[in-house]
């Protein structure tokens, strides 16, 4: 069984997910792209943030 | 004018035809409907995404559902991964993802597994759309 780490996973996810939502979700290349990364930038630092925010909770 | 008339519904029909095909092979194959229509770069990203997003999860423990009346959440989790209804057939034919979910990475992997699914309709629903001419 593969273990991955919490941070790869949610990479992985992440790029996964950007990819087809860039694709789907625009229609020229460039707005493709931009939109791609913009999604892959917001789930791995919503993701980092929601954990700190868990973090501070339990603490 | 009349030969206008006649030729625009045959032209409809077989961009219907050839939408519906979109729909349904992109629902098999992920990327499939991208393909059909030589979007080729995007169809290829699109496959190389989902199966990842796929295969990742099976490797990490996740559990493929079956259909069942069980709890609601159980059902839901089947229509997502039925959303990569060829991916899902292999799965059920190889017996993969037939297991428990007992450890936090596993459960991840089931989510993987679904979103996956849930992805792959976003992505078919785009090709129908090309195919309709709705997106270039």
């Amino acid at each position: 069984m593969m273990h991955l780490s919490h941070l790869s996973a949610v990479l992985l996810f992440s790029l996964c997910v950007s990819v087809v939502f860039g694709i789907t979700q625009r229609t020229t290349p460039r707005e493709m792209v931009r939109y791609g990364l913009f999604c892959f930038v917001l789930f791995v630092v919503g993701a980092i943030v929601a954990g700190w925010v868990m973090f501070l909770i339990r603490h | 004018m009349a030969t206008r008339a006649q030729a625009t519904p045959q032209t409809n029909s077989e961009r219907n035809t050839r939408a519906l095909l979109a729909l349904i092979v992109g629902w098999i194959i992920p990327g499939g409907g991208h393909l059909l229509q030589r979007r080729w770069l995007r169809g290829a990203l699109i496959f190389i995404a989902i199966t990842t997003l796929f295969f990742t999860g099976l490797a990490m423990g996740g559990k493929i559902y079956s259909l069942n009346t069980g709890e609601l959440l159980d059902m839901l989790g089947f229509v997502g991964d039925l959303g990569a209804a060829g991916l899902y057939a292999l799965a059920r034919i190889a017996g993969w993802g037939d297991v428990a979910v007992q450890v936090v990475t596993a459960d991840y992997g089931t989510k993987f597994i679904v979103v996956a699914g849930l992805l792959n309709i976003v992505a078919a629903v785009d090709a129908h759309g090309i195919a309709m001419g709705k997106k270039a």
